[in-house]
């Protein structure tokens, strides 16, 4: 464990202590490490994957595609072809003479079967190494089928999960301005970066609905690709998750001039925050009366309740380890309004700015991580006598073996954990799991496993 | 309608697999290496792949996963990956400490072109190998076999660099379980103990991936079987491999390399196959069969005589990895149900005649087929022609049986939806009451929930 600290020291900030920000972040894991961290075509799939009239194919081995078939719970209202899982299986003959005929191939009969209003080509790290043409067989199969046929440049190696989600935006942005503007109002958005995981795009729609704003197209949840096409034609970029879509926003800006906002859609705080953020952005008198209105009436539906949590909930003691750096400051938040501390926090890709935020928002003593390990996270847990840790699939099992109650703020949530609403069923979540009678059971609390049976 | 896009008639499809029934060979590598104590399993490719399988393992145990990777960078997918496991096995003995490292490769490390045993002989002659610690490797290609064949590959790998020929010669039996359940590596050990035969089953997930709640993290768990095992494993008796696919290599690399009489069965699932597996271990051993096994046999064949009436001329389709399928087929044969469709996305040698054995020409219709465009979408596209009574596999067979509305039995790698598989075996006699019991209670729920009111009854 000392080993550990003394390599990892400057990835590892405890707030208080001499040793000062910026963290060590941003760098390649050290080989060897058990890293949390995915990969660049993790990235790249997990944002496209909720646009559900599109065909999804991973061009390599079955692995890649065998990972990814519907592991994101990425609702759609109306077709479900992103939950298919669509590889051309690449075996050893391709790999010797050139993935290109079977990946035409694969393509032709994918789309002349399910007619896609377009398809995205996942290059993988092997495709990268023999040197397939991808763009030219997407090009072909383009000009030959009459859909858009995108490659996705997606090679495992070619950096991390955020390289991914760059050339996921790049691939999109073929997309956006390719579709007619004439029914949009001056009054209207995009929203960037939610996924709709549980549902959650529903519910931000319904919000802007009721502000009175136009959504042109959601990128991606619940996406379709005749929105995407118009998307150049909304008012204004509002960008959730902003590690996968401020460079697509950003873009847009410079192409079509459309300005961005980035907001956060968990925790009361933010939630109301963003949608006045979006009114105000407008001018427009009226839509900051509805928007103050409709907040009004969530705040009253959803207050009673958290109040009963927070009760429950105040003074334990929480830890974060996601993705993306941006969520864990509306965690922070939201724990807080819970009545709950944060005692470490961490994140796999989070940047310089990133962590100096963090810090900024959190209490003295809290521990700041970047891309941490199991080892370092279950001995951050125990020192800090954790409650309930917020992670993602890799990180539950370890909260459970220790006795700390878990909450999935990643691809496995339960329950819309977005709006006011996602805010109730947050803590319901936090609450169910923190205070579950099974942990007074558990060596943690009783001491030995031995004293439990006597 | 989740699979609303399946139609009934069957597309020629020659370059394009949907929905797979199988996965990459790494996977099945980093399972079988956990099964070794105290090793660390490393991926030596992208950041990726270790991610996937770690989350996949972890999904399918609940169990905490731990495995190390190269994390392939664009520099080394040009100019090699050597710099990245030199500095891995130094990384992971430095700070993780395991007794083996026992490295994979992946799609990307093969075709790079990764020679594995001079970069280990590298690391050995840097200094980089602490006195007493090991690094093992494996080459495990994503475009060749599936990950039952990763599994394979890593199990024989244990005979490779372990194995010791000069070895003390012992009555030991050696057991290469293939890729079965922690409970049913548990199972297997429970059989052979009550039978009074000293054995060496490996690889060993059991007390890995069945952790009790101790309130620690155990980065090593108390299981696996341990280094100085598999040496002594090299003067065993004999080696009973169950599972053509996952364990017939390692039974012939004991055979080549110790000279170790080897059997390779079906696995044990089922009465029949149960039958086979004790007779070998009894033969080989020269003992006799305790009564408490022959009563458990007995219970097995009560339940099925009991309940045979409601299993009859059921239709079944089935898919997941060769083994399982072949013994399931004869289990199901056995209950007079009818295997009608059976899939595996495995490419496996002999995989119909194996099956058509375990048929033993009841369903001369029987549709079957391994390897490539051997997915989900085809079986579900042969559902749709002519439907089923029972479906059987992973959980990705859930979409079918909600969609064509077929009670479903999860069986096999992963399942992402249900506990029970990592306690509960499948194997051995107690096995097949648990299978049989799984396949009465979904059939008979079905028939509760669907029948009209007059003919709901209390009694079946």
């Amino acid at each position: 464990m000392a080993d550990i600290l003394r390599e990892r020291e400057r990835q590892v900030y405890r707030k208080g202590q001499a040793n000062a920000l910026p963290l060590d972040c941003e760098k390649q894991s050290a080989a060897g490490s058990v890293s949390q961290r995915a990969c660049v075509f993790c990235g790249s799939r997990v944002v496209l994957y909720p646009i559900a009239d599109a065909v999804h194919i991973v061009h390599g081995p079955i692995g890649c595609a065998s990972y990814t078939w519907d592991i994101r719970g990425a609702l759609s209202s109306g077709p479900e072809l992103h939950r298919l899982s669509f590889s051309t299986d690449m075996q050893e003959l391709d790999v010797v003479h050139g993935g290109e005929k079977k990946l035409y191939a694969a393509l032709c009969e994918l789309i002349d079967a399910h007619h896609p209003k377009a398809a995205f080509v996942y290059a993988t790290c092997i495709v990268g190494v023999i040197g397939d043409d991808v763009a030219a067989v997407c090009k072909r199969v383009s000009l030959e089928k009459g859909i858009p046929v995108l490659p996705v440049h997606s090679e495992g190696f070619k950096g991390t999960k955020k390289d991914g989600y760059r050339a996921a935006c790049d691939a999109l942005l073929q997309i956006v301005g390719t579709g007619p503007t004439e029914e949009v109002s001056p009054l209207s958005i995009n929203i960037l970066g939610d996924f709709n995981l549980a549902g959650e795009t529903w519910m931000i729609r319904d919000y802007y609905a009721r502000m009175g704003v136009q959504v042109v197209s959601c990128i991606t949840g619940d996406g379709r690709i005749d929105e995407i096409r118009r998307a150049h034609g909304a008012a204004l970029n509002v960008v959730q998750c902003s590690g996968s879509m401020t460079y697509l926003a950003k873009t847009m800006q410079e192409t079509y001039g459309i300005p961005f906002i980035r907001v956060s859609y968990f925790g009361i705080e933010d939630m109301s925050k963003s949608l006045y953020d979006v009114a105000r952005h407008f001018k427009d008198k009226e839509m900051l009366k509805r928007t103050q209105s409709m907040v009004r009436t969530e705040l009253e539906r959803v207050m009673p309740q958290l109040t009963e949590y927070r009760k429950a909930l105040t003074g334990k003691r929480a830890a974060i380890y996601v993705g993306g750096a941006f969520k864990a400051f509306s965690l922070v938040s939201a724990l807080r309004h819970l009545g709950m501390t944060t005692v470490m926090v961490g994140s796999q890709t989070g940047n310089k700015e990133d962590y100096e935020q963090l810090r900024e928002i959190c209490d003295e003593g809290t521990i700041i991580v970047d891309d941490s390990n199991p080892l370092e996270l279950s001995s951050f847990l125990e020192e800090k006598d954790v409650d309930v840790f917020i992670g993602g699939v890799k990180e539950r099992p370890i909260a459970y073996k220790l006795g700390i109650g878990f909450c999935d703020h990643n691809h496995e949530r339960k329950e819309a954990l977005a709006g006011f609403e996602g805010m109730l069923n947050f803590a319901r979540e936090v609450y169910g799991s923190v205070m579950s009678p099974v942990w007074q059971l558990t060596p943690r609390k009783r001491g030995s496993s031995l004293e439990v049976v006597k | 309608m989740l699979l609303r896009h399946t139609t009934d008639e069957v597309l020629e499809r020659s370059a394009l697999t949907v929905n797979p029934a199988k996965t990459c060979q790494p996977v099945g590598a980093m399972y079988a290496a956990l099964g070794l104590h105290n090793c660390l399993p490393h991926s030596h490719g992208s950041q990726g792949c270790c991610s996937y399988h770690r989350s996949a393992l972890t999904r399918h145990y609940k169990e905490p996963v731990m495995a190390a990777t190269s994390s392939f960078t664009e520099g080394a997918s040009v100019f090699g990956g050597q710099a990245n496991l030199l500095q891995a096995i130094q990384t992971i003995f430095t700070v993780y400490n395991p007794d083996v490292i026992a490295v994979h490769t992946t799609c990307l490390s093969e075709t790079i072109g990764d020679d594995l045993v001079q970069i280990i002989a590298k690391a050995v002659g840097e200094g980089k190998v602490p006195e007493g610690k090991h690094v093992i490797h494996c080459n495990t290609p994503s475009y060749v076999g599936s990950h039952v064949t990763g599994f394979s590959n890593m199990a024989k790998a244990f005979v490779t660099y372990f194995a010791d020929p000069n070895a003390e010669k012992t009555k030991t039996v050696n057991i290469i379980p293939g890729w079965v359940e922690p409970s049913d590596m548990r199972e297997l050990k429970a059989l052979a103990h009550s039978m009074g035969i000293e054995i060496l089953l490996y690889p060993d997930t059991s007390d890995v991936l069945d952790l009790p709640q101790t309130g620690k993290h155990e980065f090593y768990p108390k299981g696996g079987i341990t280094v100085d095992q598999i040496r002594a494993s090299g003067g065993s008796q004999a080696t009973i491999g169950l599972g053509p696919s996952a364990s017939g290599a390692t039974v012939e690399a004991l055979q080549t390399k110790c000279a170790i009489p080897g059997t390779t069965l079906e696995l044990p699932i089922g009465l029949q196959a149960t039958d086979r597996f004790i007779n070998t271990l009894r033969t080989i051993a020269g003992v006799a069969v305790p009564d408490s096994i022959t009563d458990e046999r007995g219970r097995l064949l009560d339940m099925i005589s009991d309940m045979h009436q409601y299993v009859h001329g059921k239709r079944v389709a089935l898919f997941g990895d060769p083994d399982q399928l072949v013994s399931l087929t004869e289990f199901l044969t056995l209950l007079d149900m009818k295997p009608v469709y059976i899939v595996t996305g495995t490419p496996t040698l002999n995989f119909e005649t194996r099956i058509k054995a375990a048929l033993a020409d009841t369903v001369p219709e029987a549709k079957i087929k391994a390897g490539q465009q051997a997915d989900m979408y085809l079986m579900h596209q042969w559902i749709k022609q002519e439907t089923v009574d029972l479906l059987i596999g992973n959980t990705y067979g859930k979409y079918i049986a909600r969609d064509e509305n077929i009670p479903f039995v999860r069986h096999g790698f992963p399942i992402l939806d249900r506990v029970g598989h990592s306690y509960f075996p499948t194997v051995g006699y107690k096995g097949g009451l648990r299978l049989l019991e799984k396949i009465l209670g979904v059939l008979m729920d079905r028939q509760d929930r669907e029948a009209p009111e007059e003919s709901f009854e209390l009694t079946m």
